[in-house]
């Protein structure tokens, strides 16, 4: 054996070492897709304007204060959408407010004046929009997180996604709706007052006061998810006090096994709901969560040790769940469900033994036509196949590359083409033979007219599967990184480890023939 | 072991007149079929709208499932039988999911529970909203088209550009026929039909390269020989391993339609027509190609140096 063979197998089984030290166990090493494992994918757009909206009304409050501290008579404040139309009782104090907007509120900008100067209409600069619209989406993302760390998914991810959307994997989750239900709730817990003056029938049928809602408390059979009652209430607009201000929720089990959730208020919250229930001792205050209303018990004497509790009809887990939504805080804006991909496990676990079984089936028919076809070159060719998946596996599993069901594709697309470079690297040496050529000098040829060819059927394929990763999504994405790592395998395999053989094949001995 | 005897010497470009008559009549089919159909018959990847896929524990007849979802009033809905008897797949519309809070799938899931109780599991759930649906389709029908960009450069920078283009052509050729192959059969088109559709594009131009590889090669060796005569030698001189390599990958396709479970069954499928089209067209689409471009600049060199020559002879006359 001379040097060239030898650091030739050196390399080879170099290669193929590092390979099986990265891929193995495979089972532990190789990343399953949703689809082969069972678990479910979403995508959510958050609703970022609505966090616009909200934040310009606060902000426009704290401007109407402001210039009422300065002495400014104003008849109203008024938004709509993403402006803010003040309005003055004497127009000359119209100097005041844009004073006030150019020193004071330098994230305002005056849009629009009407001729007398009596109304201005001011919104947020472009670039204020912009950091409030990405705040929120940080926010939410960091909600997301806190909530799907909490409900116990091994591996989720969760990752912002173009402008405002964010996309979720939660890998091996079962119970789909229960998920669902704790990432999509926007958790704005208020605490309103229920307007007694009215019955909440009278106001069905006369309709509502300007200044409540009327909202419902639903009951759902726990069992059957039936609504099986929905009492209205009548209720104060009016925010008292929002969830922003609780340092704690837990679930805790009543005297009746009945399950509700506990909440502490941090220092500031236990003195505002302090100051409320003292105030308001004999009235019912609602506790509305996203627009239902949980329970509306009557305050029978001032709240002061920092708890309270929201009661209803619930099961311990949708307690739990409720709890977690409650500690890891309220959405800023509400998502809107764009996309969803849940695979059950069992047919995950169908859908990989399948794969697994005809990528096996496929592959050993090629392995045995091959061995048969070109004897000898067969049997190298079969080698490298395998060398050629090893190498494959060994990739993925170091780039953290995720095996999905058109990656397995991916896989058997590769064993075709890394077949065909074999092949035309055979027919090539069986045409110089034909031609009279000896062993040594057809092989020769042989390689190194094909490996042109080779080239350029592989970069072709990879320029493909390149462009495919570009623009795919998901699982066109997986079977585009199965393949170009595949086929750079490929490149090495049936050019380089075939040619090593073939030369430790022939070695120092003179066949006359070669049986391929 | 050999299929072929040594040397075949199939007159294959005489026959290309027959073949582009073939090709432009699968390739009208395909357009006609999709003109008919109003485009591809997108699956939820595309269109967007929600798939559930349940699986009853006993054969559960069909209509009992559509009584069930029908009452539910979601317009356009269907079940179809989904490998056994016992799964079903049910797809309904998408709607404005933010406005409500229970999801179509939720919708459906709580209306077969109240009926089947715990007989059924839930395998899949699938919703794709419209906005998602048509970004996908359009980042899929920018992918097919910057891949055939990328492709067009690389193969007019190691080969001339007249091979690139018959490349491209045969090429464009087989997504065509398999996707007209799927409206003809009323199947659905998914991204996995669509990752089939790019890999038959990667293995149709892996077919033709080796053919145009053998082309240049022997317009080097072969100065002089006529060109029709030098394509049909390169076309049989490729013919055993075209024939081996469609034949091996067509084992390990087969293997996959047979083997590989519903979920990648039409995946196969593509890949099993692809085979086929894409075999034929880098033989009978991408050589004739090369050939009338060859008449067709020989015979515009021709027409421009007689009308050279005549001028030079009427300028010869004038002085």
């Amino acid at each position: 054996m001379n040097r060239t063979i030898g650091w030739r197998l050196l390399l080879t089984f170099a290669v193929v070492a590092v390979s099986m030290f990265f891929a193995l166990p495979l089972d532990k090493k190789i990343n399953l897709g949703l689809d082969l494992q069972g678990g479910m994918h979403l995508v959510f757009e958050v609703d970022a304007d609505k966090a616009v909206a909200s934040s310009l009304d606060g902000e426009a409050d704290g401007l109407r204060k402001f210039l009422e501290s300065k002495g400014v008579v104003l008849t109203s404040v008024a938004r709509e959408n993403e402006t803010v139309t003040i309005s003055l009782a004497n127009a000359a104090q119209s100097v005041e407010v844009e004073k006030a907007v150019s020193d004071t509120y330098g994230n305002f900008e005056i849009i629009g004046r009407s001729a007398d100067k009596s109304r201005l209409t001011v919104a947020y600069t472009a670039t204020w929009r912009k950091s409030v619209f990405n705040n929120a989406i940080e926010q939410a993302l960091e909600t997301l997180r806190n909530r799907v760390d909490q409900f116990g998914v091994a591996e989720p991810t969760i990752q912002r996604e173009g402008d405002n959307r964010i996309l979720i994997q939660l890998p091996g989750v079962q119970d789909r709706e229960r998920a669902i239900n704790l990432i999509g709730k926007t958790a704005r817990l208020e605490f309103r007052m229920v307007n007694e003056q009215f019955s909440p029938i009278e106001a069905e049928q006369k309709g509502v006061p300007s200044d409540s809602d009327l909202l419902y408390e639903r009951k759902v059979d726990p069992i059957t998810k039936k609504p099986t009652d929905k009492i209205p209430f009548l209720i104060y607009k009016k925010v008292e006090m929002t969830g922003a201000l609780l340092s704690n929720a837990q679930v805790r089990v009543s005297d009746l096994s009945m399950p509700y959730v506990s909440i502490d208020f941090n220092r500031e919250g236990a003195r505002v709901f302090g100051d409320l229930t003292t105030a308001s001792v004999g009235k019912r205050m609602a506790i509305v969560l996203d627009g239902n209303v949980y329970s509306a018990p009557v305050i029978r004497e001032a709240i002061t040790g920092g708890t309270a509790m929201i009661e209803g009809s619930f099961s311990y887990e949708e307690a739990k769940d409720l709890a977690i939504v409650l500690r890891a805080g309220a959405l800023p804006a509400p998502l809107i469900k764009l996309e969803e991909r849940s695979v059950g496990p069992s047919l995950g676990a169908d859908s990989i033994r399948q794969g697994v079984l005809s990528a096996l089936v496929g592959g050993a028919l090629v392995v045995v036509f091959m061995l048969v076809y070109y004897r000898i070159g067969g049997l190298i060719a079969d080698v490298a196949l395998v060398f050629n998946i090893i190498i494959l596996m060994g990739a993925m599993a170091y780039f953290g590359s995720t095996l999905t069901l058109p990656g397995i594709a991916g896989i058997i697309l590769t064993i075709g083409i890394a077949v065909d470079a074999n092949v035309l690297v055979f027919e090539r040496i069986r045409e110089e033979l034909n031609m009279g050529k000896t062993v040594r000098a057809a092989v020769e040829i042989g390689f190194s007219r094909a490996f042109l060819t080779i080239l350029d059927t592989h970069v072709t394929t990879i320029v493909g599967a390149i462009v495919l990763f570009q623009f795919g999504t998901g699982p066109i994405k997986g079977f585009a990184i199965t393949l170009s790592i595949g086929l750079i395998a490929s490149m090495f395999t049936a050019v380089f480890v075939s040619r090593t053989l073939f030369m430790i094949y022939l070695g120092s001995r003179r066949l006359a023939n070669l049986n391929i | 072991m050999q299929f072929l005897k040594k040397e075949t010497n199939i007159d294959f470009l005489s026959k290309r007149k027959i073949a582009f008559g073939v090709s432009f009549l699968m390739v009208a089919i395909s357009i006609i079929s999709l003109a008919a159909h109003g485009g591809p018959n997108y699956g939820v990847d595309f269109k967007g709208g929600t798939i559930v896929q349940v699986k009853f524990r006993d054969a559960t007849p069909i209509s009992q499932v559509r009584d069930v979802v029908g009452s539910l009033k979601m317009g356009d809905f269907s079940i179809q039988e989904y490998g056994s008897a016992q799964e079903m797949m049910i797809r309904v519309p998408v709607i404005d999911e933010a406005k409500s809070g229970e999801t179509q799938a939720q919708k459906v899931e709580t209306a077969l529970r109240q009926k089947f109780g715990a007989k059924f599991s839930v395998e899949r759930v699938e919703m794709v909203g419209p906005k998602v649906g048509s970004d996908l389709r359009w980042k899929a029908l920018l992918a097919v088209f910057y891949s055939m960009i990328g492709i067009l450069i690389y193969l007019a920078f190691r080969f001339e550009f007249r091979f690139a283009v018959g490349a491209v052509l045969a090429t464009i050729h087989d997504p065509l026929v398999i996707l007209g192959a799927f409206s003809v059969l009323d199947k659905e088109f998914t991204l996995t039909v669509l990752a089939a559709v790019l890999t038959i594009i990667g293995y149709s131009l892996n077919d033709t390269i080796v053919v145009f590889d053998r082309i240049r090669e022997n317009l080097r060796l072969k100065r002089g020989m006529p060109i029709e005569a030098l394509l049909n030698l390169s076309v049989n001189q490729t013919l055993s391993r075209t024939i081996l390599t469609s034949g091996f990958t067509m084992l390990v396709v087969v293997a996959l339609f047979f083997l590989g479970g519903e979920v990648i069954h039409d995946f196969a499928f593509a890949l099993m027509v692809g085979i086929v089209v894409g075999t034929y067209s880098s033989i009978y689409v991408a050589s004739p190609i090369i050939l009338y471009w060859e008449q067709i600049v020989l015979k515009k060199k021709e027409a421009a140096s007689k009308a050279g020559a005549v001028k030079a002879k009427k300028k010869k006359e004038g002085q």
